[in-house]
């Protein structure tokens, strides 16, 4: 069966999102097409699914991880795969986000982190830097970003990871990493948005594979300061939601 | 002589006048007594003033009356609040002798309820063995010291009078809620997830409880939703109940059902009031906000029950329509139908299966058909698409001009379906003299009073069970020969009132009540004689 669907890709130009549909293309031939299912949150990064053939529930905005949460309590044989933005996990849904990562939920959210929401025409997110100019902030964001990584361990999310998009192998790996691993998975997929915020020089000069531990979070604050890790910060094994219902 | 009474037991939350109550119902059902209990609490733990008013009686009790002809004071605020509502003759049982024989026998001061009872039960006849043995039955804890305290209250009392057994059906006693619970099981429920709110609660209590469902508590309504969606979307049956603020949350996802065509059933228990209101008192104020839920264009079923066993049936047929025609479904209750207790007895439901995909050729989610009902399939076993935007036959979002009309229009060929389904169902009901010109229409659990004072007066009962798609052929036929039309409901502005004219019926008055309490046939007798 393909793994591509003939709908017309609606992406920007030299979107980052092209190259996490390449990630997510090679993961799903590898884990088994029938056995996945994705969910969508609204937005850029939710467009995937219609790029996809495998099975799919494209969700409300900022709601694709409880329904997720409803598919996987309904039938633990599926591979649950969200997929959302920062707008939809940090803004609109993040109780949602919170509480998967403390019940253990046995489900992948890969949240595409553009750093504003891009679809609605560029205004800022709990992810955009301090001083960012969208459209609603003329003189710049006056709010502090939010440390994502920090979040998910605060949490309790038992696997942490963040990749970059241009680095489809790496992505290709941790996706296939983060479905294996049985409770919830989080990886953080810092992405260009050509069009409102192009971060493609910035991150190619920053980002680094790192031997990636929990300490390491630390390291960047998603600021313009030092050098920003990749990796799988955090793993660990502990019953899921599903194991204990 | 009448058989026919009523008896008010209050006290302080946390002095178990509730569990009292319903012992004191269990012996008026072991005597073969219809049987009703009115539950009045407030929103706290301890303290405050909580009461139950228990009915028996030889014909149908479907509500409690005003008048009183025992009270049963746990303290001495019972008394005073509600001596006013003692018939004359009546009889009032203080809590002093109670808790000084609880004092003598060195028992837990919540025992005093059991003496209470026993007092009670021996003033009217009540045999010790149906006594002790319905005392065994609903007591977990202590029940030796229980009993004995029982006992001594009961040896020491004299006997007034002997209430006769009646040659009844002993049926179960249930409240709403349960009622609620035990329809969906029965119509094949697999999942019920939701937030704690009053009235609604309870269900999940119930099924948490009975463990033969999957039960979730998750972080808020919206969450609540979107789950039980996911779960429907993956072939489980699933649910969710709440109250006014809580629906409200959930009103996006409603809309995301309908278009996603993903059966779900949403159980809205109203309380009094808008926002916060009044979280554990009755009413009847989200009847056009239920019909309107969920922006768009959109068709869902709303049905609302009058008693324990039209909730048990509304409850089971709603998980099937909703299975049926894929779709959101709705049951509209309040406080006093979910949280007081009834004689169960009801027609039993059936899960009725889906239209699935016969598996052959490529898949389509939303094919397209003559009735717009679309085969369902499931993942894992199949590619299945669905999703909250407009989409084609295969599941994928579209923003072409003729695809959405398309789409749009099997929505509403299945739309048209669902009025037709009507015709197969239970959706309006009359009671009492049919001949008579002057008609009195209601819904929901306003459905004792209203039979009760209407029935003395002569007149006709006109219920309203669906409320969506409007059931207007049965509606019209019950009608003829109606030449005034009462409308009665539980809320200020009349709102039924409001759909009936949407669907060209007037009504000719309205009587209106907004206190929070339930109507009672006393009061509303006098009203209607007065139209």
């Amino acid at each position: 069966m393909k793994i591509e669907t003939n709908y017309p890709n609606t992406w920007c130009p030299g979107c980052g999102n092209f190259a996490i549909l390449e990630a997510m293309k090679k993961a799903i031939q590898e884990i088994g097409q029938e056995k996945v299912v994705l969910v969508a949150d609204i937005g850029c990064n939710s467009k995937i699914v219609d790029y996809l053939n495998v099975s799919s529930l494209g969700s409300l905005h900022g709601r694709p991880i409880p329904s997720a949460s409803g598919i996987k309590i309904a039938n633990p044989e599926l591979k649950v795969v969200v997929f959302t933005g920062d707008g939809g996990s940090l803004n609109e849904g993040i109780s949602h986000l919170i509480h998967a990562a403390k019940k253990n939920t046995d489900i992948t959210v890969i949240m595409h982190n553009n750093r504003l929401f891009a679809l609605t025409t560029g205004q800022y997110t709990a992810s955009s830097p301090k001083g960012f100019k969208g459209k609603s902030t003329p003189d710049g964001s006056i709010e502090e970003p939010l440390n994502t990584l920090e979040l998910m361990m605060a949490a309790k999310a038992s696997f942490i990871g963040r990749t970059y998009s241009s680095k489809i192998d790496y992505t290709k790996k941790m996706i296939i990493e983060a479905i294996n691993h049985k409770g919830f998975s989080f990886i953080e997929v810092l992405q260009p948005c050509p069009s409102f915020f192009n971060t493609f020089q910035f991150y190619n000069e920053k980002v680094y594979e790192a031997d990636a531990n929990e300490k390491l979070i630390k390291e960047w604050n998603y600021d313009e300061k030092g050098r920003i890790p990749l990796g799988v910060f955090h793993k660990e094994e502990r019953p899921t939601y599903e194991d204990e219902i | 002589m009448k058989k026919d009474y009523s008896i008010l037991i209050g006290g302080e939350a946390g002095q178990g006048s509730r569990k009292a109550g319903l012992i004191i119902a269990k012996i008026f059902n072991r005597m073969g007594y219809n049987v009703f209990i009115h539950d009045d609490y407030q929103s706290l733990i301890k303290g405050g003033h909580s009461f139950s008013q228990i009915r028996a009686s030889d014909e149908e009790c479907l509500t409690h009356r005003k008048k009183v002809d025992f009270i049963l004071a746990l303290d001495k605020k019972t008394i005073e609040k509600h001596k006013a509502i003692l018939n004359k003759g009546g009889i009032i049982i203080s809590g002093e002798r109670p808790y000084e024989i609880v004092k003598e026998l060195n028992g837990g001061r919540i025992m005093g309820n059991i003496a209470m009872i026993a007092i009670f039960s021996k003033h009217i006849g009540i045999d010790w063995k149906i006594l002790s043995s319905i005392l065994k039955k609903e007591i977990s804890r202590d029940i030796e010291k229980n009993l004995e305290i029982a006992k001594k209250a009961y040896n020491e009392t004299k006997e007034l009078f002997k209430i006769e057994k009646i040659k009844n059906k002993v049926s179960p006693l249930v409240t709403g809620n349960e009622a609620i619970a035990l329809g969906a099981i029965d119509a094949g429920l697999d999942i019920y997830s939701a937030y704690p709110m009053t009235p609604a609660t309870s269900i999940l209590h119930y099924l948490a409880e009975k463990r033969k469902t999957i039960t979730t508590q998750v972080e808020n309504e919206i969450a609540v939703i979107n789950s039980i969606i996911g779960s429907a979307y993956a072939g489980k049956r699933s649910m969710t109940g709440t109250s006014g603020g809580g629906f409200a949350l959930m009103t996006e996802a409603i809309s995301f059902a309908s278009i996603a065509e993903i059966p779900i059933l949403v159980v809205n228990s109203q309380r009094a009031g808008p926002a916060s209101g009044v979280p554990t008192y009755s009413a009847q104020g989200d009847l056009l906000f239920s019909l309107n839920s969920g922006h768009g264009d959109i068709v869902r079923f709303v049905a609302s029950p009058g008693d324990a066993n039209e909730a048990y049936y509304l409850s089971g047929t709603l998980l099937n329509l909703a299975w049926k025609y894929q779709t959101p479904t709705i049951l509209l209750t309040d406080k006093e139908l979910s949280e007081s207790t009834y004689k169960f007895y009801p027609k039993k439901i059936k899960k009725e299966k889906e239209l699935l995909w016969d598996n052959k050729g490529e898949y389509e989610r939303y094919a397209q058909t003559e009735n717009g009902i679309s085969p369902m399939a499931y993942p894992g076993k199949t590619i299945v698409k669905a999703t909250s935007y407009e989409h084609d036959r295969k599941g994928y979002t579209t923003e072409d001009a003729e695809t959405i009309i398309a789409m749009q229009d099997k929505r509403l060929r299945k739309f048209k379906e669902m009025e037709k389904a009507l015709d197969e169902l239970e959706t309006v009901k009359v009671y009492g003299n049919k001949k008579s010109k002057k008609a009195v229409i209601c819904w929901g659990s306003t459905k004792g009073a209203v039979k009760e004072a209407s029935l003395k007066l002569g007149l006709k009962v006109i219920q309203i069970l669906f409320l969506q798609p409007f059931p207007i052929k049965e509606l019209k036929k019950a009608l003829k020969g109606v030449d005034k039309l009462v409308s009665v409901e539980c809320n200020s502005t009349g709102q039924l009132s409001v759909l009936l004219s949407q669907n060209g019926i007037k009504v000719d008055k309205q009587i209106l009540k907004y206190d929070a309490r339930p109507l009672n046939p006393e009061d509303l007798e006098l009203k209607l004689k007065k139209i």
